[in-house]
């Protein structure tokens, strides 16, 4: 697979590392949030046949952290953004 | 004698003579041969045995298809099995033997097999050795392995290199038959990067096999002046000898380059092969049909093969199969054959015609309505028998018979995104289905265009497209005139009838039968007639027999083709040898390995060396006169007990960590706290995972208000610094906090023991002393005005500092510490004498942090702060993991020391059933003097 780095242009997948759903994104605050809120931020994922939206980590590269947006039937990659700039959109911050 | 069956013209050099040898017997060839075409020109048919029935087998086919003639090649460590003797190409000095035969492919014994075939049809496997189970894997399956399989590895070290490789085109074309070339060329003078990849090592794909002229051209030299013209051209690179081997995501293409195989050994500094990745803004499939037979009774024999190949042998190789040859058809294109061979001067001695409809051949017996439905000869064809259309029956004398039953298109590498072929009625053959890799089109026969003008008009059309959507301007020449003759084929796809065997998988002794029976036991679907019966999981992938099975299902599920449906296809495209895909990752160079600043040193010392992670660490230094490993170990420990041993830890992971939230960012990164660490000072800190487990473990000190440098365990360097990167932008983006990997930067060396102090205090320019420098102190020194950092730590409860310079002058700093150190008889001490030191110490290290264990499993519960948020804080608190009955690290004293236990055992009362209810824990780690264990309390 290639994946667009909004940075550094079209790189092959192999410079990557995959971590997993970018839902992953939205853990909770340890100091309000208890076990179950935990647990189902870090277990329950869906695991859709279509378009899902997944970090990588440019290891070989930059190391950005990205969300690339990809189509788990077809692998067709729709958009691929930094894991930063999402976070913070999301709302993240320290 | 010599090359017996060669006749007149072909593309070979008959101005030289390859010697080869096959099975020992010397033949001779010419360059341009394949072992195969060279075989058969010496009159030699029978070049294997089949799988399951050791049949007699020789070439079905002149293609890469090929299911029948698999051979050694080469010999000694070179030797190759499962050669196809079709596209293994002749080189002066090559040798070859059969395969699957004992003890001579002429006289098998297990060709006994043959004579039980009724109890080796389909399925035999799965009920014949079903019971009793526990014989399965040591009486039924040692047995089968023997008998099955075909070729044998040679267990000696491939001597050749293999090699990888990237390229990058606008449009790959996809083989070099009509309507690849007509494709590269419209590409080419349009000046797009093009790479035409052709598994053949000469390009020309049909043409060259055929009397067709194109313009006012033979066939085969239109392809070779368009061959000229694309060499010609620097944005063409052509690529012969050269398979792509599957389609991958986003316009990726794997490609074999076979480069030294047609020579007897590679050229020096050439690889053998090399594996392609070839990344292609579009792709061309231009792979042209691939032959399929018609099954009848006994249609496996030496000297029966597809028709198309045996006129490819006469056109291309000058070489005819046999003697007095008939052809059997349904479609028009097996008259073709007939017609170039007898022009070659070959006695066609009938054309048997499953149609009715069509004009006859002038000159030939044409029979019209027949059939051929049995053929007799043990080793080669000798007779086969027609079914005329009256009925009658006759049989007659032939040495070769051409076998078609339609073409193909070669829609292999159009399913590797799992879309699947569509079946077209006027072909009578599955095209591409919509679906396929993105970015290939096809073109030529592979889409069904079967004449020749089809495959040049739709070649030009197709690159004209691709180049189009890349925004490029191609041109579309004046094509020549090419033949563009209409398909006429009636569907025929086995002969009814008799009680022989009719076969259509041939490599996997696949017969029309097993067909059947598979229908019988409810095995209809095509995914299961797959799986039952084996057909088209030979390593040709059923390229010639899979549409015959198909059409047999059909037939007794009474539904049509379609209906049917049919399996695809996945990469590779031809099997690719595992020296290939590994390239040059074997042995030592498997993977990359560092080593340490002191390496060249502890070289000089005679080290031992041990892989750790991606390093190369000193294991133990011997002595002379240490002759076991324990003992240099065990005077490695005890000589830093008494004195002062030094270690190279450089491989420890160090990361610089620097901003104003540093210390917030530490927090949470780490279970217990580092904001409240004062500079100058260093802490033990514990990672969690967010599932709450133990992630890693080390030192980090604080080097300045906004400055600290963390350790990791060597084996972790590389995923904590990912973790981090991971929390800083992602889970907290708007944290101060930079990093960077500093494992490489510092030579780092531990020196330890009760003359620590003092060996340092010669080298190390600042004050050193307990006062100056306490317990857990951190800071920055100089060594004689060369920059570098002192931690006091231990790792083995002695007195214990590590040291670290820039890496550049690890080296000089070894010398300079063990010079110092010698009044104090110091020593270097490597990972063993590291381990038991630890052991004795109590820390953990990889065997207990396995992944699987708590901060309480470790003793260390009371680590993981919970006025703060932390990585793992939350989840570590569940209720299965805080309970305190759970497992705990602990210390163990052997009661009696010369015994002997092994890291791993589990703790048994004495006299108690070995079952998971009496397990009291397990030995973690071991030291030669104290062993350490897990068990529950």
């Amino acid at each position: 697979m290639i994946i667009n780095h909004p940075i550094l242009g079209p790189r092959d997948s192999q410079e990557f590392v995959y971590l997993g759903d970018a839902s992953l994104m939205t853990r909770p605050d340890g100091m309000t949030a208890g076990i179950e809120e935990f647990h189902d931020w870090l277990y329950n994922r869906d695991n859709p046949a279509g378009l899902h939206r997944e970090l990588w980590y440019h290891e070989q590269g930059d190391r950005s952290w990205l969300v690339v947006t990809r189509n788990t039937v077809t692998h067709e990659i729709t958009s691929v953004e930094l894991a930063r700039d999402v976070a913070r959109k999301m709302g993240r911050s320290k | 004698m010599s090359q017996s069956n060669r006749i007149a013209g072909g593309q070979i050099d008959r101005s030289q003579t390859f010697r080869f040898t096959f099975d020992g017997v010397p033949y001779q060839g010419h360059p341009g041969d394949t072992l195969a075409s060279a075989l058969l020109a010496n009159g030699v048919r029978l070049m294997g045995r089949s799988f399951k029935y050791h049949r007699p087998r020789g070439p079905l086919s002149a293609g890469s298809e090929e299911p029948n003639a698999l051979v050694h090649l080469r010999s000694g460590a070179r030797q190759e099995p499962n050669t196809r003797a079709t596209v293994a190409e002749l080189f002066d000095g090559l040798t070859a033997t059969s395969q699957n035969a004992w003890p001579s492919v002429k006289f098998d014994a297990l060709a006994i097999n043959d004579r039980f075939n009724s109890f080796f049809t389909a399925g035999f496997y799965y009920k014949t050795f079903m019971w009793p189970a526990a014989f399965w894997e040591k009486v039924y399956e040692p047995i089968i392995r023997r008998a099955a399989g075909l070729g044998s590895l040679t267990r000696q070290e491939d001597p050749d290199e293999y090699d990888k490789g990237f390229l990058h085109c606008d449009l790959l074309v996809i083989g070099a038959g009509p309507a690849g070339l007509s494709a590269a060329l419209t590409a080419g003078r349009a000046g797009a990067r093009v790479i035409l990849a052709d598994e053949d090592f000469r390009m020309g794909g049909r043409l060259n096999m055929e009397t067709l002229t194109i313009g006012d051209a033979a066939g085969a030299d239109w392809a070779a002046g368009v061959v000229a013209e694309l060499a010609s051209l620097p944005n063409v690179r052509l690529m012969p000898r050269t398979t792509i081997i599957g389609a991958f995501d986003h316009g990726i293409y794997g490609a074999v380059e076979r480069v030294s195989d047609h020579l007897a050994t590679p050229a020096a500094g050439k690889p053998r092969q090399t594996l392609w990745r070839i990344y292609s803004s579009r792709a061309i499939l231009a792979a042209g049909a691939i032959e399929r037979p018609i099954a009848f009774e006994n249609n496996d024999r030496p000297g029966i093969m597809m028709a198309g190949s045996l006129r490819a042998y006469a056109n291309r190789w000058g070489v005819a199969v046999g003697d007095r040859v008939a052809i059997f058809t349904n479609n028009e294109d097996g008259l073709r054959t007939a017609t170039d061979l007898r022009a070659k001067g070959v006695d066609v001695i009938a054309v048997i015609d499953a149609r009715t409809d069509g004009t006859l051949l002038p000159g030939i017996r044409h029979l019209k309505g027949a059939e051929v439905i049995d053929s007799s000869g043990r080793l080669a064809l000798k007779t086969i028998t027609i079914r005329k259309a009256d009925g009658k029956t006759e049989t007659v004398r032939a040495t070769a018979l051409g076998v078609t039953g339609g073409w193909n298109p070669n829609v292999n590498m159009t399913s590797h995104h799992r879309a699947r072929p569509v079946w077209d009625e006027g072909l009578q053959s599955f095209i591409p289905g919509d679906g396929g890799p993105p970015g290939l089109i096809v073109a030529g026969a592979a889409a069904g265009h079967m004449s020749t003008h089809g495959a040049l008009a739709t070649g030009q059309a197709q690159a004209i497209a691709a180049l189009e959507l890349l925004g490029m301007k191609a041109k579309a020449d004046t094509l020549p005139k090419a033949e563009d003759a209409p398909i006429s084929i009636t569907p025929k796809w086995y002969v009814t009838g008799g009680k022989g065997r009719s076969w259509i998988d041939p490599q996997n002794d696949v017969t029309v039968k097993d067909v059947k029976l598979a229908h019988k036991e409810n095995f209809s679907s095509v995914e299961h007639l797959k799986r039952y019966t084996t057909l088209g999981m030979a390593t040709d992938q059923g390229k010639t027999g899979n549409v015959i099975g198909l059409a047999v299902m059909a037939g007794l599920t009474g539904q049509t083709i379609p209906e049917t449906g049919t399996t695809i296809y996945r990469p590779p495209y031809t099997p690719v040898a595992m020296g290939t895909l590994a390239g040059r990752s074997r042995g030592k160079d498997f993977k990359p390995f560092r080593l340490t600043p002191s390496h060249k040193w502890a070289e000089e010392q005679g080290a031992v060396f041990v892989e750790v992670g991606m390093w190369l660490r000193a294991q133990w230094f011997p002595r002379p006169g240490e002759t076991h490993w324990r003992q240099s170990v065990d005077r490695e420990v005890l000589a830093t007990r008494k004195s002062v041993g030094i270690c190279d830890v450089t491989t420890l992971g160090k990361i610089d960590i620097q901003g104003t939230d540093a210390g917030a960012f530490l927090d949470r990164v780490y279970a217990n706290t580092f904001s409240t660490l004062a500079v100058g000072k260093c802490r033990y800190g514990l990672m969690l995972r967010e599932d709450g487990m133990v992630f890693d473990d080390g030192t980090t000190a604080r080097m300045g208000e906004a400055e600290y440098v963390m350790t990791t365990t060597t084996a972790n360097a590389v995923t904590v610094f990912r973790h981090l990167e991971y929390c800083r932008q992602v889970l907290w983006p708007d944290m101060d906090v930079q990093l960077i990997s500093t494992t490489e930067a510092w030579a780092q060396f531990s020196v330890a023991g009760p003359n620590a102090r003092k060996l340092l205090e010669k080298i190390v320019d600042q004050d050193i002393s307990d006062d100056a420098f306490p317990y857990m102190g951190a800071g920055e020194i100089t060594i004689g005005g060369t920059r570098g950092r002192l931690f006091r730590i231990s790792f083995s409860g002695e007195l214990a500092y590590e040291i670290a310079v820039p890496t550049r002058y690890g080296d000089a700093l070894i010398r300079r510490l063990m010079e110092a150190g010698q009044e104090f008889d110091a020593i270097v001490y490597g990972t063993e004498a590291l381990g038991v030191m630890r052991v004795e110490k109590g820390h953990v290290a990889g065997n207990e942090l396995n992944g699987q264990s708590t901060a309480l499993n470790m003793g260390l519960g009371k680590m993981v702060s919970k006025k703060k948020d932390s990585i793992g804080m939350v989840l570590s608190q569940r209720e299965g993991m805080v309970d305190p009955n759970g497992y705990r690290i602990v210390g163990v004293k052997p009661v009696d020391p010369k015994g002997q236990l092994t890291a791993g055992s589990h703790f048994l009362e004495i006299g108690a059933e070995p079952v998971m209810a009496n397990d009291g824990g397990w030995l973690t780690s071991k030291s030669t003097r104290r062993i350490w264990a897990a068990i529950s309390p």
